[in-house]
C-alpha cells in the first residue's frame, strides 16, 4: 500500500541539498531583462504628472511602461476588471504600481523605479472600516445579510453577551517573494511563474497579449510557499513580464524585492466582528447577531468570496437555531486583501469561538462545558442543519474533545493553572481548548474539478501531470502515492512533473484545501483508466477476466501467472494499446445558491480540535505559548507524516495570526511593517516547547480519494486556541471580560488587562 | 579595482570587483552560479542565505546577502552546495532534515541547513538560539529541531573540518590575513597581487594606528565592520558608498582585557563574542544579548558598530550605560574618553569630530544589581519597543546609587535621570516605587511606532522598575521562567 505510506517528501534530497530549483534558479536565455515596478507613494490621490526623465536615462534601463505608454492597460484582477497593471491616472493605495522599469539588471531596476517624480493631487483615503462605512464605500451594493429563525428575542435571553473586536491581518511571508518571467516564443509566450493559479496566469497574459489562451503556456516547478498569496497576487508579475518580453523581443524577469512585496501585494482580510448573542442559563446559544466588517483593500480580487466563508464558518462546530450574520464588504485605500490559508473561514470562527468565550465567562463556566452543549448532533444521530441549510452529517467534534480532553489531560491543567495562578502574583496562566469544524470545497461551484494526464512509458516508468501546484504540502508525493496505488507501484516509480497548462488545462488554483481531493482523484482516473486497459489485454492474452488481474508490488497477476509490470507495459505497447490518459473529477453532490445563502456548498467537514496553553507578564503583556496538543481529523491519511506536517505548520502560523504578526498602516495609509524586520512571523522559540500533534484517522464517509480528508487549511483555526488561552489569562487577574483584540501582541494584552483594571 | 580571494567551497576564488559593496550573496547566485543560496528578505532577518565562514577565529553562520565580499578576504566560505561530500555523502543534517520531514516547500531549508551545520560542528546544541535567525513559514519548527536533535551526537564530517585545517594552515605559514599563502597561491596565479590593502575607494587595516591614519585623512569614508546595518543602506536603501574602510581585519580592536576592577572591549568585537564574555560576568546583559540580532547577525555585528551607529533602539548602549561603561575614542593618535551617554547627543547625532572613531568601551566587570530588560513582538531576533537596563545599589535598604538607562524610550539611549533622583536615598520599597513611576514622564516622551504605542511604551518602562524590584527579591518575573 502506497497510500498511507509516511513517505517523505519528494522533493527533500533536494531541498536540503540546495538541488531544488524554483523560478529565480532556473537559467533564461542570455540577454535576459529585469523589471521592478515605481510604487505610489500616496494613498490615494490623482496623478498630475508623471515625470520618468530620469528612470529612462537612469543606467542599464531599457524601457519604462505606463499609462502613458501602454493605452491598452492590461487588467489583472482574477475577478471583475478593476485591476489595471499600472494606475491609470488615479493611485488606490500606497505601493500600487505606477510605472514599470525594463533594465539589464535587478538593481538597476529597481534603482531607475526610485528616480521618478510624480506629483499628486491628494483625495481623501479610506484607511479603515468605519472610515469606509461612513462613506459606504463598499463591494456589492450593500451589506449581505444570511439568517436562520429570529434573533429578535435575543435581549430576552437569560444570558446576554456583546461586544466588538478587531481580528488583524495576515502577511503570507511566503519565504520566496513573487516572481515571474516570460520568455518569447515563435508564436507565442512561454512563463514560468511562482504561482497557486497557473491557469489564471495564462488567462490574464493571453489577455494582455491579444493572444489565445492556446498561445500561452505558463509552467510551475515547484513555489517557495504560497499560503493563498500566489493565487491571484501573481497575476501582476506575470502579466507585466509577457508585456515587456512582448515589447522587447527579450525574455524577462519580475522578482520583488521583499519590501516591495509586502507593500505591493494583499493580505488576510482584517475585520471587525460585533457580536450579540443569547443563551439560557447553561449556555444554550438561542441566537447570535453577528456583524462582520471586512477590510477588503481597493479592489475586489477575492474578497467576496473570503466573505462569504467567513460567513460559512461563523457557526463553527456549534448548532446555533436563531442566526443572523451581517457582512460588509468594504473598500478602502490600502491593498488588496487576498486569500490566505483559510479564506475568511479562521476570521468566521475567532468569532463564534469569542462568543462561547465570553458567555462562558459570564456563567463562570469551563468554556468546554459552554460548548459542549452546543455542538452540532453527533454523526449517526439525526443530523441538524448549519445557518445556510447543510445537514451536519459528519459531526465528530464531541469524540475529538472526549479524546483530546483525555490525552491533553485538560482538566487537571486546567485545575494546575488555577493553582498556579493563585500563587504566582505576576505571571499568569492560561489554558484553553478550541475545535474547529471546516467546510471542504470551493463554494465558487464550478472550480471544484480537476484533471490529470498519466503517461506509461515503454519500459514501465510513470509520469503524472496534475492540476495541481507543489507549495511545499506534498501534494505531489501524495498525488504520485494514488498513482501509484492503481499500479501496485511504489511510490518512488511514479515521477510527477511540474504543473503545465499545456499538458493539463482548465485548471483550478491550488488553494481551499482542495489540492490532493481534487487531483488526486482526477490522477487515480486516469491511472485506472489505462489500468484497465493494461488488465483487458493481459487478461485477454491468458483467457481470464480482466476484474481477476491484480496489480501489486510492482507485478501483474493474472490466471496463475505472475509478470514485472514492465515486462506487461512492454508487451501491451508492441500490441498497440493505449498507454496514456488524462483523468477528470468533479467534486459530486454540491449545491451553493450564494445569492439567498443556501444549499450544501461543501462535500464534507474536516474536524479538529487543539489545546493550549501559555503564560502572561502581567507586568508588560508579553507572554509565551508553553503546550500544545492536537488532535486532527485526516480521514484516512494519505501521508500522516505530511500530514502532521501540514497541522504543526498551520498550528504555529495561525498562532502566529492571532499573537505577534501586527500588520501596521499610519495615519497615510503606508504599510509600515514591510518586512521582517518589523513584521514578525513566529521564529523557531514560538513554538510550543511541548507540542503534541495525533491525528483522527476514521475514513471520510465520503468517497474522496483513499477516504482522506483535506488538511491544507483546517488546522490554521487550532492556533485560535492560543488566543482564547490568553484571554483565560487575563481573565485570570480580575472579573472583567477581557474583550482581547487580535492579534494579542504583548502590547494589546497589556491593554486588555488595564481596560479590564485587571492589574 | 578590489581584489578578494577566498577559500569557496574548498576552492579558492579570486573576484575583482569594482564594487566594493558586492554582497555576497548577488556574487554566489549570479556570478558563481550557485544557486541553492536564497534570497528571503535582503536584509539579515530571515536567515535563507545563511552561509559558514571559517576563519581564524573558528566556523560561524553568517548572512550572505548582508555580507560584502571584502569582508571574506583570507577567509573560507560554505555553501549548502559545498555541505556535501566530495563523493556525495550527505552531511548528517541533511540526512536527518530528510528523516524528520523538516523541508515542505524548501526555501528556507539551505539556510537552515547551513546554520545546523555550523552548530553541529562546533558543538553547539541550544538549537533555539542557533536557529533563532531562521525564518520558516511552513513546518511551524518542531521538525527541524528534531532533525537538530537526532544528529548532536553525530561527528562532524571530515571534508567540513578542512576549512579550519586550511585557513589553520594559512596562519602557521605566517600569514594570518591569508591573502599571500596558499589560498591566494591557489587563484589561478592572479591572486598573488598584493591584496586590496591601501587600493584607493577600499582600505582594509589590519592594525588600528593605520586606520586611525587613513580616517583623518579620509574622514568623508564610511567605515564597516559587521555591515548588519550597513548592509542594509546597500540592499535596501541602494547607496552608493563612497570610500569605504573594512574593519573586521583589525585585530588590535578585537580584544577583551580585564584591567582591575574593569574590562575592556575592543570596538571590533563582535557582539556575539561579547555575549559570550558577560556570560560569567553580567549574566542580565548576556541574556539580553542573546535576543540581539540572531546568532547570524550577532557574529557579524560588533560593539563598536552598535555604539556609533548611534541607533535609539540599539540594545548595547542602555545596558552599558547602566554599568557606566566609559567610552573610548580615537583620532588619529589622539584618544579621548567620556561616559557612553554623554556620547548621544540627538536623534542620529553623536559627540563624534570627523575622522573620529570608537576604538572600545571600559565597564565594571561586576555589577551584581545589573538586570536588562528587551521588550519587543517577538521574543527572538526582534528589534525593541523599549529596553530598560537598570543597576541600583542598595544600602541599608536605602537606594544608595542607581543608573537606570532605556532604549527605544527617547532619540537616543538615554539615563532616566529623574526616575534616579526619585530613587536615590529612600527606602527601597513598593512606595518608593510608586512615587518613583511619576518621573518616567519626566525623562521620556516616547514616539508611538509600528512597534508600540507611546502610551505602551511609558507604562511597560514603568512597570519594568516594578519588575525590577520583584527581581531583584527573587520572584519569577520572566515568561521564560514558566514551564507547561
Amino acid at each position: 500500500m502506497t497510500i498511507g505510506a509516511s513517505l517523505p517528501h519528494d522533493s527533500a534530497p533536494l531541498h536540503v541539498t540546495g538541488q531544488a530549483r524554483y523560478v529565480d534558479d532556473v537559467p533564461l536565455p542570455q540577454g535576459a531583462l529585469h523589471l521592478a515596478f515605481g510604487l505610489s507613494t500616496e494613498a490615494h490621490a490623482e496623478i498630475t504628472a508623471l515625470d520618468l526623465t530620469e528612470v529612462h536615462a537612469a543606467p542599464g534601463v531599457v524601457a519604462v511602461f505606463s499609462a502613458q505608454n501602454l493605452p491598452d492597460m492590461p487588467d489583472v484582477s482574477p475577478t471583475v476588471q478593476d485591476e489595471p497593471l499600472l494606475a491609470v491616472g488615479k493611485v488606490h493605495y500606497a505601493g500600487q504600481p505606477v510605472f514599470l522599469v525594463v533594465a539589464h539588471s535587478h538593481l538597476q531596476a529597481r534603482k531607475a523605479a526610485r528616480l521618478a517624480k510624480i506629483t499628486y493631487a491628494p483625495l481623501p483615503a479610506l484607511l479603515t472600516v468605519e472610515q469606509a462605512l461612513a462613506a459606504n464605500s463598499r463591494f456589492e451594493q450593500g451589506a449581505i445579510v444570511w439568517s436562520r429563525g429570529d434573533i429578535a428575542d435575543l435581549s430576552k435571553a437569560a444570558i446576554v453577551v456583546e461586544g466588538e473586536f478587531e481580528v488583524g491581518g495576515q502577511e503570507h511571508f511566503y519565504l520566496e517573494g513573487q516572481i515571474a518571467a516570460a520568455i518569447p516564443q515563435e508564436d507565442g509566450m512561454h512563463i514560468i511563474a511562482s504561482t497557486q493559479h497557473p491557469t489564471e496566469i495564462q488567462h490574464k497574459v493571453a489577455h494582455a497579449l491579444h493572444l489565445p489562451m492556446s498561445a500561452v503556456r505558463v509552467e510551475m516547478r515547484r513555489m517557495g510557499g504560497g499560503f493563498g498569496g500566489k493565487e491571484s497576487q501573481g497575476n501582476a508579475l506575470a502579466v507585466a513580464c509577457a508585456v515587456a518580453a512582448h515589447a522587447t523581443g527579450k525574455p524577462c524577469k519580475l522578482r520583488y524585492d521583499r519590501d516591495d512585496d509586502m507593500v505591493i501585494t494583499g493580505k488576510r482580510h482584517d475585520l471587525k466582528i460585533r457580536y450579540k448573542a443569547g443563551a439560557d442559563a447553561e449556555g444554550r446559544l438561542m441566537a447570535v447577531d453577528f456583524t462582520h466588517l471586512v477590510r477588503c483593500g481597493w479592489s475586489q480580487d477575492l474578497s467576496l468570496a473570503v466573505a462569504d466563508r467567513a460567513m460559512l464558518h461563523a457557526d463553527n462546530c456549534y448548532f446555533i437555531p436563531n442566526i443572523r450574520i451581517e457582512s460588509h464588504r468594504l473598500k478602502t485605500n490600502t491593498q488588496s486583501a487576498t486569500a490566505y490559508r483559510g479564506f475568511g473561514g479562521p476570521q468566521g470562527i475567532v468569532g463564534i469561538e469569542r462568543v462561547i468565550d465570553h458567555l462562558a465567562h459570564q456563567l463562570g463556566l469551563d468554556p468546554v462545558t459552554v460548548m459542549r452543549r452546543n455542538l452540532y448532533a453527533p454523526m449517526g444521530s439525526a443530523p441538524q442543519t448549519t445557518p445556510y441549510g447543510m445537514a451536519v452529517e459528519d459531526s465528530i467534534t464531541d469524540q475529538i474533545l472526549d479524546r483530546l480532553i483525555q490525552t491533553s489531560n485538560y482538566n487537571a491543567r486546567r485545575q494546575a493553572v488555577a493553582e498556579f495562578n493563585a500563587k504566582s502574583p505576576i505571571l499568569k496562566k492560561g489554558i484553553a481548548l478550541t475545535p474547529v469544524k471546516f467546510g471542504i470545497s470551493f463554494t465558487l461551484t464550478f472550480l471544484n474539478q480537476a484533471g490529470a494526464l498519466v503517461h506509461v512509458y515503454q519500459d514501465g516508468s510513470v509520469s503524472v501531470n496534475h492540476g495541481g501546484t507543489e507549495m511545499g504540502q506534498g501534494l505531489n508525493q501524495k498525488v504520485a502515492q494514488v498513482t501509484a496505488q492503481v499500479f501496485g507501484l511504489t511510490a518512488g516509480q511514479v515521477k510527477i512533473t511540474a504543473a503545465d497548462t499545456g499538458k493539463v488545462p482548465n485548471t483550478s488554483a491550488t488553494a481551499a484545501s482542495s489540492g490532493s481531493d481534487l487531483n488526486g482523484k482526477a490522477a487515480e482516473n486516469a491511472a485506472m483508466t489505462i489500468r484497465d486497459r493494461l488488465a483487458t489485454f493481459i487478461a485477454d492474452k491468458h483467457g481470464a477476466a480482466p476484474e481477476t488481474v491484480r496489480f501489486t508490488q510492482g507485478q501483474v497477476r493474472v490466471g496463475g501467472e505472475v509478470y514485472d509490470f514492465a515486462r506487461v507495459v512492454a508487451w501491451a505497447y508492441q500490441a498497440r494499446v493505449s498507454l496514456s490518459s488524462t483523468g477528470f473529477y468533479a467534486t459530486p453532490k454540491i449545491n451553493w445558491d450564494r445569492v439567498k445563502g443556501q444549499g450544501r456548498p461543501f462535500l464534507y467537514f474536516a474536524y479538529g480540535a487543539s489545546v493550549t496553553e501559555v503564560v502572561i507578564d502581567t507586568l508588560t503583556g508579553e507572554n509565551r505559548i508553553l503546550r500544545c496538543d492536537i488532535l486532527h481529523d485526516t480521514g484516512t491519511s494519505l501521508n500522516p507524516v505530511l500530514d502532521i506536517g501540514q497541522i504543526e505548520g498551520a498550528y504555529v502560523q495561525g498562532a502566529g495570526w492571532l499573537t505577534t504578526e501586527e500588520l501596521v498602516w499610519n495615519a497615510k495609509g503606508h504599510l509600515t511593517t514591510h518586512a521582517p524586520s518589523t513584521y514578525k512571523i513566529p521564529a523557531v522559540s514560538d513554538r510550543p516547547e511541548v507540542f503534541n500533534v495525533d491525528l483522527w484517522t476514521v475514513p471520510n464517509a465520503e468517497d474522496t480519494v483513499g477516504k482522506s480528508k483535506a488538511v491544507g487549511e483546517p488546522p490554521f483555526n487550532l492556533g485560535i486556541s492560543a488566543f482564547m488561552a490568553l484571554s483565560q489569562a487575563v481573565s485570570a487577574c480580575g472579573p472583567a471580560y477581557p474583550a482581547l483584540n487580535a492579534p494579542a501582541t504583548a502590547e494589546r494584552v497589556l491593554m486588555a488587562l488595564q481596560r479590564g483594571q485587571n492589574v | 579595482m578590489t581584489q578578494v580571494t577566498f577559500l569557496l567551497n574548498g576552492a579558492p576564488v579570486a573576484v575583482y570587483s569594482a564594487n566594493p559593496t558586492h554582497t555576497l550573496l548577488d556574487y554566489l547566485r549570479d556570478t558563481a552560479g550557485l544557486k541553492g543560496t536564497k534570497e528571503g528578505c535582503n536584509e539579515g532577518d530571515c536567515g535563507a542565505c545563511s552561509v559558514m565562514v571559517t576563519d581564524a577565529q573558528g566556523s560561524r553562520a553568517l548572512n550572505a546577502c548582508i555580507l560584502f565580499l571584502p569582508q571574506l578576504h583570507g577567509k573560507a566560505v560554505r555553501t549548502v552546495e559545498g555541505l556535501t561530500g566530495p563523493d556525495g555523502q550527505a552531511h548528517p543534517v541533511q540526512t536527518a532534515m530528510i528523516a524528520h520531514h523538516g523541508s515542505q516547500c524548501g526555501f528556507c531549508t539551505p539556510g537552515f541547513v547551513m546554520s545546523m551545520a555550523t552548530a553541529h560542528l562546533n558543538g553547539d546544541r541550544d538549537h533555539d538560539t542557533t536557529l533563532a535567525g531562521n525564518l520558516c513559514r511552513c513546518t511551524g519548527y518542531a521538525p527541524i529541531i528534531r532533525a537538530a536533535q537526532a544528529v548532536e551526537d553525530q561527528p562532524v564530517p571530515a571534508w567540513l573540518q578542512k576549512d579550519a585545517s586550511f585557513i589553520l594552515g594559512q596562519i602557521s605559514s605566517g600569514d594570518p590575513k591569508g591573502a599571500d599563502g596558499p589560498l591566494g597561491a591557489g587563484g589561478g596565479g592572479e591572486a598573488s597581487s598584493p591584496p586590496v590593502l591601501g587600493t584607493d575607494s577600499v582600505f582594509r587595516p589590519d592594525n588600528s594606528d593605520a586606520l586611525a591614519d587613513w580616517y583623518l585623512a579620509n574622514p568623508e569614508a564610511t567605515l564597516i565592520a559587521g555591515a548588519t546595518d550597513v548592509g542594509l543602506w546597500v540592499t535596501k536603501q541602494m547607496r552608493t558608498l563612497g570610500k569605504v574602510a573594512f574593519l573586521n581585519g583589525v585585530q588590535d580592536l578585537q580584544h577583551i582585557e580585564f584591567q582591575g576592577p574593569l574590562v575592556h572591549i575592543g570596538a571590533g568585537v563582535t557582539v556575539e563574542s561579547l555575549r559570550k564574555a558577560m556570560l560569567p560576568l553580567h549574566p542580565s546583559f548576556a541574556a539580553m544579548l542573546q535576543r540581539y540580532g540572531s546568532t547570524q547577525v550577532r557574529n557579524a555585528a560588533t560593539i563598536g558598530g552598535n555604539i556609533a551607529n548611534g541607533s535609539p533602539i540599539g540594545d548595547g548602549p542602555p545596558a552599558l550605560i547602566a554599568l557606566g561603561a566609559t567610552l573610548h575614542l580615537r583620532r588619529g593618535d589622539e584618544m579621548r574618553t567620556m561616559p557612553l551617554e554623554a556620547f548621544f547627543l540627538d536623534y542620529r547625532k553623536q559627540d563624534r569630530r570627523a575622522g573620529e572613531f570608537v576604538a572600545g568601551i571600559s565597564l565594571p566587570a561586576q555589577a551584581p544589581a545589573l538586570r536588562c530588560y528587551k521588550i519587543s513582538k517577538r521574543f527572538d531576533q526582534d528589534i525593541s519597543a523599549l529596553c530598560g537596563c537598570f543597576n541600583v545599589t542598595v544600602h541599608d535598604g536605602h537606594v544608595a546609587a542607581a543608573r537606570i538607562a532605556f532604549g527605544g524610550m527617547a532619540g537616543i539611549p538615554k539615563r532616566a535621570a529623574h526616575v534616579e533622583a526619585a530613587l536615590i536615598g529612600q527606602p527601597w520599597d513598593m512606595a518608593t516605587l510608586a512615587a518613583a513611576r511619576a518621573a518616567f514622564a519626566q525623562d521620556f516622551r516616547p514616539l508611538s511606532d509600528m512597534r508600540a504605542s507611546a502610551d505602551y511604551r511609558l507604562l511597560t518602562a514603568q512597570n519594568l522598575l516594578t519588575r525590577y524590584f520583584h527581581d531583584l527579591a527573587g520572584q519569577p518575573v520572566l515568561v521564560q521562567q514558566v514551564r507547561a
